[in-house]
């Protein structure tokens, strides 16, 4: 959409609210949701990928190093990734923090 | 002009979704709609008619499936009747927030429970602010014409909002009736091939059904609303060249009688024909009373009923639906809004009958605008009063 959503009239709308460009939801900043962000520890990851495998956004990508590293553009702070890593290699922080 | 037949109203309904050259219906039978689906299957299955034909195990899956056949351009229909229609609740207004032009007919029945397969108002009440243009018919010439007319309104390319035809269960389904059916070179005058401007097709995809957030969702309920309301016009103008093809002419108001009247008696669906008799026993009797009765429920003919009512000074509201705990009927509810900001506006009085089926005859109309009248002259206040109900 050209126009930032806040600024969206009930006159521009399709009709029927259709989503004229496929995929669109990938522009969806879900990412302003979070209170808490993941901090990756890269000592103590053993690049398994079960927070890749885990994160239900899914918004973990593997670096160039190969690590995993949460897309903070999309991640909503669940903390699924730090409940789930076997070895305790990501923490859960405030924002803002 | 095709010729005067007798035909049981359920298979007339049939017969206009044919004649519409419907692709696709979605039904579940339920009582008293079955006959309208029955006769539709059968004719899908005798090969008179080219369309799917659903079976679905729910009424929620019927309104389902008409979601998805509409998106994909098809002319679809559907039937339903009280728990069916509350079964399709919650697809009732994706349907109408995609603008999606469903057309179904509904043949009013009571709400559970008591468990009432007859018929009143309750199914329709309680779908009143699903977002559909929502239509009554008295009788079965009404039925046949207002479904074909639904589909022209409904398909319209400045509306594409799914319809409602009303007519009540039994009283209405199943009566066999003489009228005048069309042929379908005369349909096809009247109702163009449906063209839906976005369908799903994989060659351009879009999204149907998407979410919206706190940001957007008011703005969709806007939109929403104003093309519900801007399809007045469309309406209008369907029913103008219904009645410049086929000579019968309907308009979102009714009146019987009503030109010099001083008390009026408003009523919905097909008791408007047994109130029309005492009207004339009335008249009989030396007392000036006319019939109003709304055809158009949503979107709400304010501008004809503030019209049509602008001279009575008593308006005796008949409502078959009861809304508990509440103001009484919901027409009647609905009328006293429609009025609170008239300077010359009749005295409202409201009343309850016919529920689950009960017959209300000649003489309880006769009976409830004498009650009317003396209610409005003693000054009662009362929300409104049953009839016909056992103390």
């Amino acid at each position: 959409m050209a126009k930032p959503e806040h600024e969206i009239t009930w006159k521009d709308l399709e009709v029927g609210c259709i989503v004229t460009e496929p995929g669109n939801a990938s522009q969806y900043q879900t990412g302003d949701w979070r209170s808490q962000r993941p901090i990756l520890n890269k000592e103590r990851c053993i690049q398994c990928g079960l927070c890749y495998l885990f994160c239900p956004e899914p918004c973990v990508k593997q670096d160039e190093e190969k690590y995993f590293v949460a897309d903070l553009f999309y991640c909503k702070g669940c903390g699924i990734c730090a409940r789930e890593c076997p070895m305790g290699a990501i923490q859960m922080v405030e924002e803002g923090a | 002009m095709g010729k005067r037949v007798g035909i049981e109203v359920s298979f007339a309904i049939a017969e206009a979704a044919k004649l519409a050259n419907s692709d696709v219906i979605a039904a579940y039978p339920i009582t008293p709609q079955t006959h309208i689906v029955e006769r539709l299957a059968e004719m899908v299955s005798d090969g008179e008619l080219d369309a799917q034909f659903i079976c679905v195990e729910s009424e929620h899956s019927a309104m389902s499936a008409c979601l998805g056949s509409c998106a994909v351009g098809a002319r679809t229909f559907t039937a339903t009747a009280g728990q069916g229609l509350e079964l399709m609740h919650e697809v009732l207004y994706v349907a109408a927030s995609c603008r999606l032009p469903i057309v179904m007919a509904v043949t009013n029945r009571a709400i559970s429970g008591p468990l009432n397969v007859w018929g009143d108002h309750s199914d329709v009440m309680a779908t009143r602010d699903c977002g559909w243009i929502q239509i009554f018919a008295e009788n079965g010439q009404e039925a046949f014409d207002l479904t074909l007319c639904s589909f022209r309104i409904a398909e319209d390319p400045t509306v594409l909002i799914p319809t409602m035809i009303h007519i009540d269960g039994f009283h209405l389904s199943h009566m066999v009736e003489p009228l005048y059916l069309l042929d379908q070179e005369e349909v096809d005058k009247f109702l163009p091939p449906f063209k839906y401007p976005f369908p799903l097709d994989p060659d351009h995809p879009i999204t149907m059904g998407a979410f919206a957030p706190p940001v957007l969702y008011t703005e969709a309920r806007k939109s929403q609303e104003e093309a519900l309301q801007a399809s007045r016009e469309v309406i209008r103008a369907c029913f103008e060249e219904f009645a410049r093809l086929f000579g019968r002419r309907y308009s979102f108001v009714e009146n019987y009688r009503s030109e010099d009247a001083e008390i009026l008696l408003l009523t919905m669906g097909s008791f408007s024909e047994t109130a029309m008799t005492a009207i004339d026993a009335l008249r009989n009797q030396g007392i000036k009373v006319g019939l109003i009765h709304p055809r158009l429920w949503r979107p709400f003919p304010f501008e004809e009923l503030r019209k049509g009512v602008s001279q009575a000074k008593i308006l005796v509201v008949f409502d078959r639906c009861l809304s508990y705990g509440g103001p009484g009927g919901p027409v009647a509810s609905e009328v006293k809004s429609a009025l609170y900001g008239e300077k010359n506006r009749p005295e409202v009085v409201s009343f309850v009958g016919g529920l689950g089926g009960r017959d209300v005859t000649p003489e309880e109309f006769e009976q409830v605008v004498k009650r009317g009248i003396e209610r409005v002259e003693k000054g009662i206040r009362k929300e409104y009063e049953m009839i016909g109900v056992r103390e």
